[in-house]
Parts: structure tokens; C-alpha cells; sequence
């Protein structure tokens, strides 16, 4: 029996209404508890800031592409790299770190969770094996279906449950956590190297579009009771005007359930672009925000970018591709067999581009817009808008009117003009924040029932502490101590055990990984149908056997089991 | 007993459909497998344990001592090299990358002789590729430059190309065109519905005739470029463009002739260039088994796919520096790993006659050229026969190996972990 006291924390745990109150918080083998011995180690938490383990709910830190965004770039290998320290690994690069790398800082920040946004199930293990080796935080993979040959099948039947059961079986044989849909349709169609321009194309040979892959995963979605709704990449990413294709899709989303979002937009400043080229593109946040805060069935997140390099990674190969076209530097791509696509190219972010400065402020306009802070999530699509390690930033700009003037006054002309940034006058407050990092992550995803997101007895002892007093710290004033706060916890802790100490990681990892096993019934188990049976063995190049991840590559998995429907 | 879906280990194509027949313990007898793959499992003829060099031959030593001494002869080097790991499974590898970097040493694998140099390409560029599925249900042009699999990768084309039904492409032989680029007309040529013959070093300029053609400049190519005609080379642009999807794979006649990692560039930036037409990917054809997983594993651990070293405290990775063979020819070097690979066979002289001077260690199942220039050798399990463990595929799909039969060795994974805790006071990674 391991015990810890953590006394004098203020405390943020918007689930449970909690605002800031000073307390302490007892722990016992790892979870939350009414009280412990006088044995218990004691942290005093010194009337610091003290919120639930932050949770990223979009975020590429492992897998095929991702590895391969590190394999093509030894230039950004050198420019973030430590030496083995302690418990520490070497790690390697800045805006794609090594698994220690992403590990190691996420937990730095407070971060004790976080899903991966984006796995190809016939490359699922790999994604797996990277967990593994990511062993500070618990992790999740949405898992892709936006150009699954069978899922178009069953869609263009119209077959709901047909859906669902190939969703159940590919869930289960990925040990997946949720539905992931990248430019429905487009995917497959980048198979041929072309893509669709919105949500009422066809797709090549299938003879579906992505509104009705969209509509038929989410009943599917809702049918089979996942933990987290479909999660969407929408089509037209990145494209001048796209903000129409955005507004169609979200009037497709019906309300369907009561305990969470049906529908989670991803990363959505790419997708709230108005104009019609890359000379007079404006934000549209105006317009998206609007639509998000009248559907309390949508939860987005940000996908916000922050000035400097980064590397693009995407399941959305035609995009990148268009994307490389424009940049003319490297770009990779692969596209996984009856499934998916992906691609990746390096990108510079400039506070000398007007289409920069503008896909910057739609960002900060997007979150400063949306009333209810459960409903826009922070995060910058990582590394893609830029790294996870400035989402303190990210998190200062929100609090702080007076950050956001100073860097609009360095940014290219015509900010101003092409977006409503500058007239915002919203300055977040710490439970905002709070929201926005764990709490509304944690409902999201449907993992409060898991005990995250919150500080409740029973709850996963999951705990940040910062070293920001609030009652001391003016957020609108002193922004820089507000960023620099949030970059570096004083503790966190995982599971009961104080894994990271101002920066640094003091124990070997244990993290966990949550799957999802949707149960269906008897009828429609696709390991039973001859004749997808046949069409997997015909056009993999992978025996069914074969394909399955196995138990041994998830060392602690924790499987999520639903209820069969009828 | 008949195991079904057997994953064969030797090359990078990890063909998972075969069927192995056992009796009892021993393997009899290999279906659906090329004669590469029967030769894995059926001549696999084991060094039955450790053995140490003695002044007039071989002593036979046990397994606790051969690792004592291995890691005592890694602990007391300066500059130690452990090198090898593309025909083992990833378990291995990632124990073999937390050994370098408890003991400062260099790790490099098979790549550094084959396609290291195309790495280095993608390092510049980047590689527009896919699965090889996507080729078999899709691609009506499949070209192979610098390789010949009829005998290197018996099956890639029936599996995955020429002969392989796919959803888009049901009468496959009717329905793809090949093309064979090469400097000698191989078996591969033979099948090839366009074969192009190159002079010896000529990729480089036919590849960037191609460009230009493809691009709308045919006005500037000459009448010849590197032996080829200007009319083949035409004709072969024109079926590139006009294809539904093209696939190039190509082998060290590519990587390792002259220009090297540039041909290799100017490859993927035609690939590149034709996606401006239609869909065009590009892939090695990559050797060992598992050579791509030590990429894999290398490069999630270290940030590099290759060529690591941890001399500095960090991992640092200079190719032409921190290459095996470059610290070897150097004579830098003063004890080595060698793990699932056989250098002995396949490095320049320079650099195996300096394996020999050094105390050499090997961790391999078989007796092999290394044995020769080693000081000790190790046997243990071959992933995929008598043990599991992931590979990754030439395209990067991860597919678990399966043991199919027990003899008794120990996994080199294990072998590998225990002079880890040597090396470590005790303590595991």
C-alpha cells in the first residue's frame, strides 16, 4: 500500500464544481481517497495551482507517420537533445521528439493523457510499440476509417449496424479507442491521386459521399455506445473558403447524446477559412463559432498555430500534398491499403506571411469565441500548428488581451482587416483553462468514468501542480509568468506516484492504454462473415490471422467493454 | 502439426501465408514458400552453444560466462560498436539501442551497407510511398530499376506487382505494364513489357532525362543518354503519365552505383514530378527481414535511423562518420557487437579485417564469415522460427513473427538483457 497527502493545493476541478478552493487530497494505491494514515508521504502543494493531469485529446506523438516525420528530419533530431540523466533517456528533437522526448515534456507540462489522433489499424501495432515506449501517460488511438473499404460498403447499403459491426471488429483487432474520419472519402480517392472538393462528392468507385460516411458513423458510433463520438477531420483541410464544407458537415450532427458531444471537430482553425485564394483568405470564425454555440452536439478544438517550424502529419495525403506545392521542400506520403492515407511535410510558420498571422488569429478567435469553454478545446493539432510545448503559450494569449495586442503589433498587415482578433476584448479565467486542458477533454473523450479529469474520491490520482499562485498572479498583466508557469509543474503526478519534479522525470513509467471492445451481436460479427472474409483475404496483403494486434503488445492495456446492442 | 500463417523472416517482403509442417520439434517441410524461405527453415543448421576463441581453436563455454565476458568487454572499451540487428525482432533491437546509450557506444545496422544511402535521400527530399497493397489492388505501371527480384525477392511479384489480382486490377498480367531498368538484362528483365538498358553509372542522367521529358523540355535530351535511346526514354514518360498508378521499387543497382544517395534523390523527385500527372509512389526494395523495424526502432528511441552515436552523452548521428564501416576503416574502434548479421561477409576488406584485431562478439544463430574474425559467438533463437517478435515489412507494415517450433536457445533479446544488467550494476533497462 503506497500513500500520499497532498495538503494546502488550490484546487481547479471544473467536473465537480470545484473553483479554487485550498484543500488537500488524500491517495491511495494510486487512486483518490476520503483520507490516508499518518504514514502517507505529504507534498505541500504551498497554496499552488493545482488541477486535475491535463489530457490532450489530438495530439500525433506515435506511429507510423509519426516515426517517419523523425526518420526524414535529422536537422530537427539536433535541435532538441538531451543526455540520459537519472531515470531520463536520451532524447532527440524539438518539434517531432523521440517517444522519451514527447514523454518526458508532456509530463513536464502536467499532461498524464493523451490520444493519439490518428492510427491506420493495418499499422496499429507499431503504434502500440511507441506507447509503450511513451511511459508517462496513459494513451489512446483513434483509430482511421475515413476510406475503410468495408465501411463504404456497408454505408452505401445504408447499413447501420453492418457499420457498426465493422467498426466493432476493426476497434477491437486495432485496439483502438474510437472512430477517426480524415477528409472522409478524399482518402481513398488520393489512392488515384485525386481528392473531393465537398461533403456531396462521390468517391471514386464507391459510390458514396462524405456526408454519408459522416451520418452513418455517427449512428453507428452511437449505436455501438462509445466512450468518445466520431471524431472528425473535416474535408477541404487548409483551403480557402473551406469554412462552408465545415458548416454543411456540422448541420449534418444530430444531438444523440445526453452525456456528451456527437460529433468532435478537430483541429478547426483549418477548417474556418473564407475567401476563395490565398490572396483575399479571412477567418470565418465569426460563422463557425456561431453554428458550434447554437449545437451543443459539437465539441471542436483549436488546431491552433504558433509562429516558427514545425512538421505537418496528416492522414489527409492530398492535402499535404497540395500543402507541398506550395512549399517546395520535402514531403512524404503513404497510403495504407483499404484504408487510409497520410502525409508529411515540414513547415515554417511566418510572422511575415498575412496567411499565417490570419490562421493565427482564427485560432485564438475560434476559442475566445465559443461561450462554453467544454466546447473548443486547447490543443494545436501537434505537432502540426506547432508543438505541444507552446500550449503555455497558447494558454497566455487566451488569459491576456494585453499578450495578444503586443504580438499583433508584430504580425504582416492586413490581420487586422481579415479578422476579428484584434476587437476581441475576452480574457479567459483559470477554470476556463482548466476546462479547456483536462475537464472538457476528459468528457469528450468519455473518460471521466475511467477517472480522469477529475479530482473525485475514486478518481485516477492524476494531479499538476503548478507553481503559479492565482491569488498573487494579475494573468492579464503578467502573462509571462502566467506561460512560464504552465511550462514546468512543480509535481506531477501519475497514478498515486510523483513521476516529474520541476522538468525532471524521477521514475520509470507504468502508463496504461485504453482500447475499446464494442460488443455486437452474434449475427454481426465480421469474423464469422464469409464474405468479408474473402474480400480481406483477397485484398490485403496481410493474412486475417495476421492482423490482429496481439494482448503481448499491450503490457498494461485496459479494455473498455460496451454493451451489446439489439 | 501444420502451422498456417507462418511469417517467413528472411527478406523484407515477410510473406505471411506460409504453411509449416513439424514433427516432433524439428520443421519437415515448407509450403507457399519460395526457395529463399525453405532454405530459412530447413537449413537452419545451429552453432549448438557458446564458443571462445582458444590460441589453437575453439573452446566450448557456457552461456552465463559468455555474457559475462561480453559485457566485460564492452564495459572496458573505449569505443565500442554493436552492430548488426536486421534479421532479429524488435524486442532485441530496443534492448541493443538502451546498451548503447548506457555505455556511450555506437549503433548501427544493416542500412549502413545497403540502403543507407537512400535514407539519406529521403533525408533530403522525402518519400512519397504507400503499402504494397496499394500497389496490388491499384497500380497499371510497376517499374524495377537497379533490382532483380525474380531472385533477391522471389515473390514481391506475385504477392504485391505483376502477378497479384488486385480489386482494380483482376487480369493482372494483362493489365500492368513493367518495365525493367537496369545495366544487365537480368531473369527480372525477361518478364519486363519495356526493358531499359542503362551504362554503367548512366541512372543518375536517365533519371533526369526523364524529368525533363516528363516535365515538357524532350527538346533538350540528345539522341542517347547513357546508352538508352530518346525515343525509349519518351515512350517510357509517356506510360508513366498516362498511368492510372505507377509504382517504382529499386535495389542497391540504384543506391549503391554511382551517385549514390543522389540517384536515389532524383528518383523520388521524378516520383514526385509525375504525381503532378497522376499517382506515382517509390520504394526500396529493402533486404533483410527486418532491417526497416532496426530503422524503425532506431529512430522512435534515438531519432535516427541509423548510424547512431552515444559517445557524446547524446545521440549524434554524421553518416560517413558514425557509419560501421567508417569506424571500423578508421580502426576507431576497439571491441564489437555483432548481432543478426554477418559483416564478415559483406564488408569492405578494410573494415572486416579490423573486426578480426579487435575482441569481436557475436550474437547469431548460425555460424557465419563473422565467426571467423570473432572472439566469442553466441547462438540463440531466429526470430520467426523459434522465437516471436515484431518485424516491419519493406513498406513499414509491423507484423508479428511467430515461433514455430522450440530447440531450446535462448532468445537473444534475453542474451541481450542479461549483459544489460552486467553492464548496469544489476538493474534491468
Amino acid at each position: 500500500m503506497t500513500e500520499l497527502w497532498v495538503k494546502n493545493a488550490c484546487v481547479i476541478d471544473p467536473i465537480r464544481g470545484i473553483n479554487g478552493e485550498i484543500m488537500d487530497i488524500a491517495i491511495r494505491d494510486g487512486r483518490i481517497v476520503e483520507s490516508v494514515s499518518d504514514r502517507a508521504d505529504v507534498i505541500d502543494a504551498q497554496r499552488c495551482l493545482t488541477l486535475p493531469g491535463g489530457i490532450d485529446s489530438h495530439t500525433h506523438v506515435s506511429g507510423t507517420k509519426v516515426n517517419f516525420g523523425r526518420y526524414m528530419s535529422p536537422e530537427d533530431m539536433r535541435a532538441g537533445r538531451t543526455k540520459r540523466k537519472g531515470k531520463m533517456h536520451v532524447t532527440s528533437g524539438y518539434y517531432v521528439p523521440t517517444t522519451f522526448g514527447n514523454s518526458y515534456r508532456y509530463s513536464a507540462m502536467g499532461y498524464t493523457t493523451l490520444l493519439e489522433g490518428a492510427m491506420a489499424p493495418l499499422e496499429a501495432r507499431h503504434t502500440h510499440e511507441e506507447f509503450t515506449a511513451t511511459p508517462h501517460q496513459d494513451m489512446m488511438a483513434n483509430t482511421l476509417f475515413d476510406g475503410n473499404w468495408a465501411v463504404m460498403d456497408a454505408v452505401r447499403e445504408k447499413d447501420v449496424r453492418k457499420t457498426a459491426a465493422v467498426v466493432a471488429w476493426t476497434l477491437k483487432a486495432a485496439r483502438g479507442y474510437g472512430i477517426k474520419l480524415t477528409n472522409p472519402g478524399g482518402t481513398e480517392a488520393w489512392g488515384w491521386g485525386e481528392d473531393l472538393t465537398g461533403i456531396h462528392d462521390m468517391v471514386p468507385h464507391f459510390a458514396v459521399t462524405p456526408a454519408e460516411i459522416i451520418t452513418t458513423m455517427i449512428r453507428a458510433n452511437e449505436l455501438l455506445k462509445l466512450p468518445h463520438s466520431v471524431h472528425l477531420h473535416c474535408n477541404n483541410l487548409g483551403k480557402p473558403g473551406n469554412y462552408q464544407t465545415t458548416l454543411e458537415t456540422f448541420e449534418l450532427v444530430p444531438d444523440l447524446n445526453a452525456a456528451r458531444q456527437t460529433l468532435y471537430a478537430t483541429h478547426v482553425q483549418f477548417h474556418a477559412y473564407g475567401g476563395g485564394t490565398w490572396k483575399n483568405i479571412c477567418s470565418k470564425a465569426e460563422e463557425i463559432t456561431r453554428s458550434v454555440n447554437s449545437k451543443p452536439q459539437i465539441v471542436m478544438d483549436m488546431g491552433q498555430i504558433m509562429f516558427g517550424r514545425t512538421m505537418t502529419m496528416t492522414a489527409d495525403g492530398p492535402m499535404e500534398f497540395n500543402l507541398h506545392c506550395l512549399h517546395n521542400n520535402k514531403w512524404s506520403n503513404h497510403d495504407v491499403e483499404l484504408e487510409t492515407g497520410s502525409g508529411i511535410i515540414p513547415v515554417t510558420y511566418s510572422k511575415k506571411s498575412a496567411v499565417n498571422c490570419i490562421m493565427w488569429a482564427i485560432g485564438l478567435e475560434l476559442a475566445l469565441l465559443t461561450k462554453n469553454p467544454y466546447q473548443c478545446l486547447l490543443e494545436t493539432d501537434n505537432p502540426n500548428g506547432a508543438p505541444f510545448v507552446k500550449y503555455p503559450e497558447v494558454i497566455g494569449l487566451l488569459m491576456s488581451k494585453r499578450y495578444r495586442d503586443e504580438e499583433c503589433a508584430t504580425l504582416a498587415a492586413g490581420v487586422e482587416q481579415r479578422t476579428s482578433l484584434c476587437a476581441l476584448e475576452r480574457e479567459m479565467d483559470w477554470h476556463d483553462i482548466a476546462v479547456m486542458t483536462r475537464a472538457g477533454q476528459a468528457k469528450a473523450l468519455g473518460i471521466g468514468s475511467q477517472g480522469k479529469g477529475h479530482l473525485g474520491v475514486g478518481a485516477e490520482a492524476d494531479i499538476a501542480i503548478y507553481p503559479i499562485r492565482t491569488d498573487s498572479v494579475d494573468p492579464a498583466r503578467e502573462y509571462r509568468k502566467v506561460v512560464e508557469g504552465f511550462q514546468k509543474t512543480r509535481y506531477t503526478i501519475k497514478r498515486g506516484r510523483v513521476v516529474s519534479r520541476d522538468g525532471e522525470i524521477i521514475v520509470d513509467g507504468a502508463n496504461a492504454t485504453f482500447w475499446v471492445d464494442a460488443k455486437v451481436p452474434e449475427d454481426l460479427k465480421m469474423e464469422n462473415d464469409p464474405e468479408f472474409i474473402k474480400r480481406f483475404e483477397q485484398f490485403y496483403t496481410v493474412r486475417m490471422s495476421n492482423y490482429p494486434v496481439q494482448d503481448v503488445y499491450l503490457p498494461r492495456g485496459r479494455r473498455i467493454e460496451t454493451e451489446v446492442f439489439t | 502439426m501444420i502451422e498456417h500463417d507462418v511469417v517467413c523472416p528472411f527478406c523484407g517482403c515477410l510473406c505471411d501465408d506460409l504453411e509449416i509442417e513439424t514433427e516432433g520439434g524439428r520443421i519437415v517441410k515448407v509450403q507457399n514458400g519460395c526457395a529463399l524461405a525453405e532454405s530459412t527453415f530447413m537449413n537452419d543448421v545451429r552453432l549448438p552453444a557458446p564458443i571462445r576463441r582458444t590460441e589453437t581453436g575453439w573452446e566450448d563455454i557456457s552461456y552465463q560466462e559468455a555474457i559475462k565476458e561480453t559485457a566485460e568487454i564492452l564495459q572496458g572499451a573505449d569505443r565500442p560498436l554493436l552492430y548488426g540487428w536486421s534479421s532479429t525482432h524488435g524486442e532485441a533491437q530496443s534492448v541493443g539501442v538502451h546498451i548503447a546509450e548506457l555505455i556511450g557506444a555506437v549503433i548501427d545496422n544493416t542500412s549502413t551497407v545497403c540502403h543507407g544511402p537512400s535514407i539519406l535521400a529521403i533525408q533530403e527530399v522525402g518519400h512519397p510511398g504507400c503499402t504494397l497493397g496499394q500497389v496490388k489492388n491499384r497500380a497499371d505501371v510497376i517499374i524495377y530499376w537497379g533490382c532483380n527480384p525474380v531472385e533477391a525477392h522471389p515473390r514481391h511479384m506475385s504477392r504485391y506487382t505483376t502477378y497479384a489480382t488486385g480489386f482494380f486490377v483482376p487480369d493482372a498480367q494483362r493489365e500492368r505494364t513493367v518495365i525493367v531498368v537496369d545495366t544487365r538484362r537480368t531473369d527480372t528483365a525477361g518478364i519486363a513489357d519495356e526493358f531499359v538498358q542503362i551504362e554503367h553509372g548512366g541512372d543518375y542522367a536517365v533519371l533526369s532525362a526523364l524529368r525533363a521529358i516528363v516535365r515538357g523540355k524532350a527538346s533538350v535530351i540528345p539522341a542517347k543518354v547513357a546508352g538508352v535511346s530518346k525515343e525509349q526514354l519518351i515512350r517510357i514518360a509517356e506510360i508513366c503519365k498516362t498511368a492510372k498508378f505507377g509504382a517504382i521499387f529499386f535495389g542497391l543497382g540504384l543506391t549503391m552505383s554511382r551517385g549514390k544517395y543522389k540517384n536515389i534523390r532524383n528518383a523520388i523527385e521524378l516520383t514526385d514530378e509525375l504525381n503532378r500527372y497522376t499517382k506515382f509512389v517509390i520504394s526500396p526494395l529493402r533486404g533483410h527481414g527486418n532491417v526497416y523495424g532496426s530503422n524503425e526502432v532506431f529512430t522512435w528511441m534515438t531519432g535516427y535511423p541509423f548510424a547512431v552515436d552515444f559517445a557524446r552523452g547524446i545521440a549524434f548521428y554524421n553518416p560517413g562518420e558514425t557509419t560501421a564501416v567508417d569506424i571500423l576503416r578508421r580502426g576507431e574502434c576497439d571491441a564489437a557487437l555483432i548481432v543478426a548479421s554477418d559483416p564478415g561477409a559483406n564488408f569492405p576488406r578494410a573494415a572486416a579485417a579490423h573486426l578480426a584485431k579487435i575482441p569481436t562478439i557475436v550474437i547469431d544463430p548460425h555460424v557465419n564469415a563473422t565467426t571467423a574474425l570473432s572472439r566469442i559467438h553466441i547462438p540463440c533463437t531466429a526470430a520467426g522460427i523459434d522465437a516471436a517478435g515484431t518485424a516491419y515489412r519493406m513498406d513499414g507494415v509491423p507484423i508479428r513473427l511467430k515461433k514455430v517450433i522450440d530447440r531450446g536457445y535462448p532468445d537473444d533479446a534475453e542474451i541481450l538483457k542479461k549483459i544489460y544488467d552486467h553492464l548496469n550494476g544489476g538493474k534491468g533497462p
